[in-house]
């Protein structure tokens, strides 16, 4: 059985990716014609020529709002075109557009809501730094003693999912900043299905929006605050 | 420092810290303004709790009673929570002037 890549929205957050987003695109026109809808938050460089030439639709933020606020404009926008399903990717390269097949299928077919892709289920290439590292180790183990499932990568910016999720991310309960195994453990309080596939991932060029920006030890602070809160809620 | 006042400090420290979680639970109160709010709490809950570090700061700042520590480091707080809001609104503010004359801009251009 074979799908046509087609009829969902890629998703792509962008922040000053001149010189990477084009190549991203070109290489996701070569394996699906899904449509592309960049978000470019607040780029200050040529990020939106760049990515309006190379026929992504550019939905462009006035300012910068983060990796979070950026992702959720485009499940806004998904959203209100009608889109069923989308996948969200990064745009500086990271994430290889032949995985995006392997991510949507199991969307698609309406066997789980989310898919997650992890670099680390199958050996890759990828090799994140030691503290990113830790980081996600750690919160690994949370993820897997509040959802009982195991999942190796869940700072992921490389998913699928279907409409019920893209609503659920389009509401105020999704983190602007930088969602993380918070929203694993929303999506499992929620009664969403979700699983992680192996995903091909290279190192990226450079890392635009996370890591180093962010204060690892505020970062530590800020998600075990949001996972206990999250546990907190009722709904 | 009196056990009555202790036992006050404590109170303070511990409500604080209740009503910062239950902000941020119902969603009035984002993670990121809650940090330096439930690093006081903390602050406090270790100052009352931890005494000798409260006396040992009393000597080191100079002051004469415990209490007057606190005040002072409430203060302090105070100052620098004032000053990180007077940032946070100086970008909103020119957030907002940018975000109005780009909606004005491209209505227009809409007409």
């Amino acid at each position: 059985m074979s799908y046509e890549l087609h009829n969902f929205a890629i998703i792509i957050p962008a922040y000053n990716e001149t010189g990477r987003v084009a190549a991203t695109i070109a290489g996701i026109k070569k394996v699906s014609d899904a449509d592309i809808i960049v978000v470019s938050d607040g780029s200050t460089d040529n990020t939106v020529n760049e990515a309006s030439e190379a026929g992504a639709t550019v939905v462009e933020l006035p300012f910068n709002l983060g990796y979070g606020a950026a992702l959720q404009t485009g499940f806004k926008y998904s959203l209100k075109r009608g889109y069923r399903f989308a996948v969200q990717m990064d745009a500086d390269g990271q994430h290889d557009p032949m995985s995006i097949k392997t991510l949507i299928e199991p969307v698609i077919a309406d066997k789980v809501d989310v898919v997650i892709g992890s670099r680390f289920l199958d050996k890759g290439n990828y090799k994140a730094p030691f503290v990113r590292r830790m980081g996600m180790y750690f919160f690994g183990i949370i993820t897997l003693v509040l959802t009982g499932r195991r999942i190796t990568d869940s700072t992921s910016g490389f998913q699928a999912l279907n409409k019920k999720v893209m609503e659920f991310y389009a509401s105020a309960a999704y983190p602007v900043d930088y969602p993380d195994a918070d929203v694993i453990i929303m999506l499992h309080r929620q009664g969403f299905r979700f699983k992680e596939v192996p995903v091909i991932m290279h190192n990226a060029k450079k890392r635009s929006m996370h890591g180093g920006i962010l204060n690892p030890l505020y970062y530590i602070f800020k998600m075990m605050l949001s996972i206990f809160v999250t546990l907190l809620r009722k709904e | 420092m009196t056990v009555q006042q202790k036992i006050f400090a404590l109170i303070i420290g511990a409500g604080l810290f209740l009503v910062i979680i239950e902000l941020v639970r119902r969603r009035k109160l984002a993670e990121e303004y809650s940090f330096l709010w439930l690093l006081t709490g903390f602050g406090i809950i270790v100052l009352i709790l931890w005494y000798d570090l409260l006396e040992w700061l009393t000597r080191l700042i100079g002051a004469r009673t415990p209490t007057t520590t606190l005040f002072i480091f409430g203060f302090v707080f105070l100052l620098l929570i004032n000053l990180y809001f007077s940032l946070k609104l100086t970008k909103l503010t020119s957030q907002v002037k940018d975000l109005v004359q780009k909606l004005a801009i491209s209505e227009k251009a809409d007409r």
